[in-house]
């Protein structure tokens, strides 16, 4: 346990000397860099014409379905991990292996039942 | 504590150099594989001045956020982009024998955790510039995660289970070089995937110029921008470091291991990273669908078969 929180203090240390470099370069950029903000400065820059109308322009998010399918795979890939460093020890062999191709089967069945949807091809 | 502190200082020092090497090496590559003229200029002998003259411009530049963007996300987004890079270094083994910063038990799954953090910062800044072109490049951005995250994980995984262990340098001591024809297909899957979560091209439909301008980076100046560009390269290193370490070996070699374990580890990110510049050389754009159909018709079962492979081998062998 003292290990475990010893290893994510050293990350969390890096995480500030990170946050460092990335804040302490722009502080010193500040010493060297003018700043003389006008109106038309700060308009946004778009394509080089002037902006019409809002920035968020309403889109159609294409890729929902996308992102469902994801989750769905994600949330089984996550699962694999644990496995992985288990599934060949001794004692678990073939049925493990026969849990993996279960676990395998239900992600390949999912993925050409959306594939047979039509869903997998960009609209 | 003092090993703590020098181990930080050499990770935050391979973090500042490495990713500007990646950047010089790739001015000069493409310079001489396109026969451009203009980045062998600066400096006289083969342009070598040409990085130390664009640092120099960048940080003259006027920081501007436009008034109508979304201030506090907007300049917090380079340091999101940029800075989960640092922190996967610290997992990365260099050599045999602890010479890695922290070997953390999950090794693999911190890195790809930390790795897709990267990607957060890139849909913070298409959000928050207010620019229609810039929301745009970000839901591609999106998009591309979403797809090439999975196969991704999968092929890491099968990686991990031909090693027993998802400790990183867990895994290269694992490593024999059977693995090469063994864990082939995984390799190429996770390499391909990562280019396309880094948006390098051929997958450099989010940042398209002809089309949305520079993408999520188009309202973008001076050192915040840079700080992207920044990240881009530190990302390379990391994507060819991770394959390195969980395909190709790591620190193994032809001889040596123990002595000049830390050289060969270099010598293959290097030749990824040479492989990333050729690719961007080489190959058109890939189209959206064209990119979704990629990664769910080719990467995805690809990488699910490579499991299979992986599993069977494993457990008639061990």
């Amino acid at each position: 346990m003292q290990d475990y929180f010893h290893a994510y203090g050293v990350v969390a240390a890096l995480v500030a000397v990170g946050g460092g470099i990335v804040g302490g370069g722009l502080a010193a950029n500040r010493l060297l860099r003018p700043s003389r903000p006008t109106g038309e400065k700060l308009t946004t820059y778009e394509c080089g014409v002037d902006p019409v109308g809002e920035g968020w322009a309403q889109s159609y998010v294409r890729y929902y379905v996308f992102a469902y399918l994801y989750v769905v795979f994600a949330v089984d890939a996550v699962f694999l991990f644990p496995w992985a460093t288990v599934f060949s020890a001794p004692g678990y062999g073939m049925t493990t292996l026969g849990e993996m191709f279960v676990f395998l089967a239900f992600l390949a069945v999912g993925l050409a039942y959306a594939g047979k949807k039509g869903v997998l091809s960009w609209v | 504590m003092l090993e703590i502190v020098v181990k930080l200082v050499l990770v935050a020092a391979a973090f500042a150099v490495l990713p500007l090497l990646v950047g010089q090496i790739e001015h000069k590559v493409m310079a001489h594989m396109q026969g451009r003229l203009g980045p062998m200029y600066a400096g006289a002998f083969h342009g070598w001045a040409q990085l130390v003259a664009d640092g120099v411009k960048f940080v003259q530049k006027e920081d501007v956020v436009p008034a109508a963007a979304d201030r506090r996300i907007f300049k917090l987004a380079p340091a999101v982009a940029l800075v989960p890079y640092l922190l996967v270094l610290l997992v990365v083994p260099v050599g045999p024998h602890g010479q890695v910063a922290v070997d953390l038990g999950p090794g693999v799954f911190f890195a790809l955790a930390v790795m897709g953090v990267g990607v957060i910062g890139a849909i913070m800044a298409g959000w928050a510039s207010a620019n229609k072109y810039s929301l745009l490049g970000g839901m591609r951005v999106a998009a591309q995660l979403m797809s090439y995250e999975l196969p991704m994980v999968f092929a890491a995984s099968s990686a991990a289970m031909a090693a027993g262990t998802l400790s990183l340098p867990g895994i290269v001591e694992q490593w024999r070089w059977y693995w090469l024809p063994w864990q082939a297909v995984g390799g190429v899957v996770f390499f391909v995937a990562g280019l396309a979560e880094l948006r390098r091209p051929p997958f450099d439909m989010p940042v398209a110029d002809s089309e949305i301008i520079f993408g999520p980076y188009t309202e973008y100046g001076g050192l915040r921008f840079a700080l992207f560009l920044l990240a881009e390269y530190a990302g390379i290193v990391v994507l060819c470091a991770l394959t390195t370490v969980l395909f190709l070996g790591g620190w193994k070699g032809p001889f040596l291991d123990d002595q000049l374990g830390w050289l060969w580890t270099l010598a293959k990110v290097f030749v990824l990273a040479f492989l990333v510049i050729w690719f961007r050389v080489s190959y058109p754009r890939l189209r959206e669908d064209q990119l979704q159909k990629l990664a769910w018709a080719w990467l995805v079962p690809l990488s699910l078969a490579q499991l299979a492979l992986t599993g069977i081998l494993k457990v008639a062998l061990g």
